[in-house]
């Protein structure tokens, strides 16, 4: 067998033995369905998944990962990946909570800042896709444009997670559960050079 | 519309609200520092590298349901797996207006980061391949997006349709989270580099199911 294929199995193994035939009180009800509480946005970084930082558990969190854990405005035509998710988690699921995650050094954000106005795209896809942040960068480039790159990227990734809580707003259903206090956005931050997670509300 | 199909999802059980949304964040909160203690701070060798980069060998499709997270079932450690979820683990076709989403990962995946095997895992009980099995031709789609972005499996429905009419609902449902895995496998090659990577034996693709 491939190893790559190999490395999947023994893995899927080690889950079955160690957690999912030990746990039988989680994992029996969830055969039947999935309540979750919190719906999270988190970058498609192999370093960042929440389940994994956050020790979310089965059940517990529906997950959305993209590039740069960007939430677009609503579009039919450009963004039913996005607005699938969000509709099915907020009027099928019911979540309580849509978190959405940004994280230290991530590449999408590093596009994002990167743009060149007036220069043609280089990818087919990634800066068009990175481009949701855009508003996030103008204000950076206004307010930090003292900054090392760096720095502002560090800023970027914050400001970016803040584009995609008020794009959230856009989607009717959002806007009317927030309204009616059925549903709450959260902001996120995981730095993994310095080891921290930071939350906040817009 | 307001008002969504009921029989989709019936929800006997919840479980109880959270006291407030300091519940909900202390959670994560205190989520973040059991890893940071008992993980973070416990393997420097493996963390520090990350710091600067990451060079996984997996890109990973997976459906963004709560049961099925493909850190958790499959062991998947930070640094292994650049990792996609959306509902019923879709890959359409190449197309730059409709499907930047998953365009940019794609594209990211392989040209970026040069990673060499692309999973893509349906599973058990997928409330998106049942969704895309309920759809009526001719009939309005009753949500805003959810019909429109599971009919990107449709010709998998089309042929779970033809070849298992006999079968019970839910076993149709059985086959067609794996035939849309399939579509999504045969998708991935409408990406022109993943046709050239895959030419070159520098990427391969495989599918998965998970049946919890």
């Amino acid at each position: 067998m491939d190893p790559a294929v190999e490395r999947l199995k023994t893995g899927f193994e080690k889950f079955k033995t160690e957690v999912y035939d030990q746990k039988p009180d989680l994992f029996e009800p969830l055969k039947a369905h999935q309540s979750p509480k919190y719906m999270v946005f988190a970058c498609a970084d192999s370093r960042v998944c929440p389940s994994v930082t956050l020790g979310l558990e089965p059940g517990e969190a529906f997950t959305v990962r993209n590039i740069a854990a960007m939430v677009p405005c609503y579009c039919k035509n450009k963004h039913t990946g996005v607005g699938s998710a969000i509709e099915y988690a907020v009027c099928a699921l019911k979540v309580e909570f849509i978190v959405v995650i940004g994280h230290s050094r991530c590449g999408g954000i590093k596009a994002l800042l990167n743009l060149k106005d007036g220069a043609d795209d280089t990818f087919h896809f990634v800066e068009d896709w990175v481009r949701i942040g855009y508003p996030a960068r103008k204000k950076v480039k206004d307010e930090c444009s003292e900054m090392p790159f760096e720095e502002q990227c560090g800023v970027l990734e914050k400001e970016a997670v803040n584009v995609s809580l008020q794009n959230l707003s856009t989607y009717p259903f959002v806007k009317e559960a927030v309204a009616n206090g059925t549903l709450k956005l959260v902001g996120g931050h995981y730095d993994f050079v310095s080891g921290k997670f930071d939350t906040w509300a817009l | 519309p307001s008002i969504h199909p009921s029989h989709l999802f019936p929800f006997p059980f919840r479980r109880p609200p959270f006291d407030s949304m300091d519940a909900a964040v202390e959670r994560l909160k205190t989520g973040f520092e059991k890893f940071k203690t008992e993980v973070y701070d416990k393997k420097p060798d493996f963390f520090e590298p990350l710091k600067a980069g990451q060079a996984p060998k997996y890109m990973v499709f997976a459906c963004a349901d709560s049961r099925v997270c493909p850190s958790v079932t499959l062991g998947l450690e930070p640094g292994e797996a650049f990792t996609i979820r959306n509902i019923a683990n879709m890959v359409p076709s190449y197309c730059k207006n409709k499907y930047a989403g998953v365009g940019s990962a794609i594209e990211y995946a392989v040209c970026a980061l040069k990673v060499e095997v692309i999973v893509v895992i349906g599973h058990s009980r997928c409330g998106g391949i049942k969704a895309l099995l309920s759809l009526k031709d001719g009939a309005d789609d009753s949500f805003h997006f959810v019909e429109d972005w599971v009919r990107i499996g449709f010709p998998a429905k089309k042929k779970v349709q033809t070849e298992c009419a006999s079968m019970p609902f839910d076993d149709q449902c059985t086959v067609l989270e794996k035939e849309a895995v399939n579509v999504s496998l045969q998708n991935l090659l409408t990406y022109p580099f993943v046709k050239e990577g895959v030419s070159n034996g520098t990427l391969k693709l495989v599918g998965g199911h998970y049946d919890f």
